[in-house]
């Protein structure tokens, strides 16, 4: 899973998608994880992070990173599987 | 070094809540690094902000519109000529086009230059032709028919669904959900712009626009596409955003190329939800959000004024993507002693 190229994300949390010209404002565990995906870790090294960092359990992180991911492709923010594997 | 100063005369002074370019162009002008203007302002209202802009139009004189045909025109421009001594005129509004299109020969051999399209292609790419338009050059265009009466409309559900777009031969488009809503906005617009009325389909999904330059020769001088952020209720963007799409700036680069468009152009673009796009519009003139394409590292309108002074002019290859323009509404204080200068003489 690879977040589109030329997607931007800025510290504050504004992400800028230069194909549709959309922006959407992400809270900072949002921007934690995107940066995590951009560099290019997989869903179990992510988790990891997360639960090491912060005080929740793995079922409720599964939850709100499976809904996260589900927006992100909604808006067509990540790379089709076609895509990432041409 | 010094830079050689050119007069150019701009008309769409009018910066109001459905703007014309003009304002916006002579901006651009203002800031041309291979010359320095004088700017000669072309009005039809007294009431056209531009007018009394002073810090950017040196000086306006009122034209007539082009309902008084191409003759009065000329015979106004010769006028404007005598004490101006112009070098271009930049017409921006679609109406005026076909007048000036066919003064450009004229106009010409007087020393005042213009870069249009020609006729042929200010024609084929009229909304009432949209269709074979797209055929010809194979790009996508909702399908569209030409009505010029009422009782055309009672057939019109047979071969397009609710909603529809009623649009203007020049300006205005309303969507229509009822055939009663097709008839009033038929009696509407066409009281407004004549006939005939387009009956478009409706296609759902993001508009965006193109601005960009043709040098007629089929290459693309400049392009820089556009997402409308902030829409007043005429649908006039008051705020946007440049964008990356290479679909959008290949079907610019495709037009261009076919048509060989010469001038200053905007296409309205619809993209589906399956990321397909749609032609649903060319404006043959420089659009009123022109300023961001120099805001963004392509000053169109100084690349068009060098193709009008016979210049070669090397294509724009960047812009930057992500850069906003955000419009405002500024109160001008004026006295009436100018607005009687414009309306009783003509000339501020």
């Amino acid at each position: 899973m690879k977040l589109r190229k030329n997607v931007a994300v800025s510290e504050a949390g504004l992400l800028f998608n230069p194909v549709t010209g959309e922006s959407y404002s992400i809270n900072p565990i949002g921007v934690e994880i995107l940066n995590l995906i951009r560099d290019e870790k997989n869903p179990a090294q992510i988790s990891r992070v997360i639960l090491d960092k912060y005080s929740t359990d793995q079922a409720t992180f599964e939850k709100d990173y499976h809904d996260f991911i589900s927006i992100l492709e909604h808006h067509n923010l990540l790379e089709s599987h076609e895509e990432t594997k041409a | 070094m010094k830079k050689r100063k050119l007069n150019i005369a701009v008309t769409g002074l009018n910066a109001i809540d459905s703007p014309g370019p003009g304002v916006s162009v002579i901006r651009a002008l203002r800031e041309a690094a291979s010359f320095d203007v004088g700017i000669i302002g072309l009005s039809y209202e007294s009431l056209e902000p531009g007018i009394y802009m002073h810090d950017l139009v040196d000086r306006t004189y009122s034209i007539p519109y082009p309902s008084a045909g191409i003759d009065t025109l000329l015979s106004r421009i010769e006028y404007i000529h005598d004490k101006e001594k112009l070098d271009v005129i930049i017409p921006n509004f679609d109406a005026e086009l076909y007048p000036f299109i066919k003064l450009e020969p004229k106009l010409k051999t007087m020393g005042i230059h213009m870069f249009l399209p020609t006729l042929h292609q200010f024609e084929e790419r009229h909304k009432v032709n949209l269709n074979d338009f797209g055929k010809k050059y194979n790009i996508s265009v909702p399908k569209s028919k030409v009505i010029y009466d009422l009782n055309t409309i009672h057939s019109l559900p047979s071969e397009f669904s609710f909603p529809m777009i009623v649009k203007g031969k020049f300006y205005d488009a309303s969507i229509a959900y009822s055939i009663e809503q097709v008839k009033s906005y038929f009696n509407k617009i066409s009281a407004k712009w004549g006939l005939p009325i387009i009956i478009q389909e409706f296609i759902h999904g993001t508009e965006f626009n193109v601005t960009g330059l043709g040098d007629g020769k089929g290459n693309t001088i400049g392009a820089v596409p556009m997402r409308k952020q902030y829409i007043t209720d005429k649908g006039k963007a008051w705020g946007g955003i440049t964008i990356s799409d290479e679909k959008m700036l290949d079907m610019t680069r495709k037009f261009l190329k076919n048509t060989k468009w010469r001038g200053g152009f905007e296409l309205e673009l619809m993209k589906n939800k399956d990321g397909e796009l749609y032609l649903l519009e060319i404006n043959p003139r420089l659009p009123a959000w022109i300023y961001l394409a120099v805001g963004v590292g392509q000053n169109i309108p100084e690349a068009l004024v060098n193709l009008a002074m016979g210049e070669k002019v090397l294509p724009f290859t960047t812009y930057d993507v992500g850069k906003m323009f955000i419009r405002y509404s500024w109160d001008m204080i004026v006295d009436r002693a100018k607005f009687e200068q414009i309306s009783i003489y003509g000339e501020l």
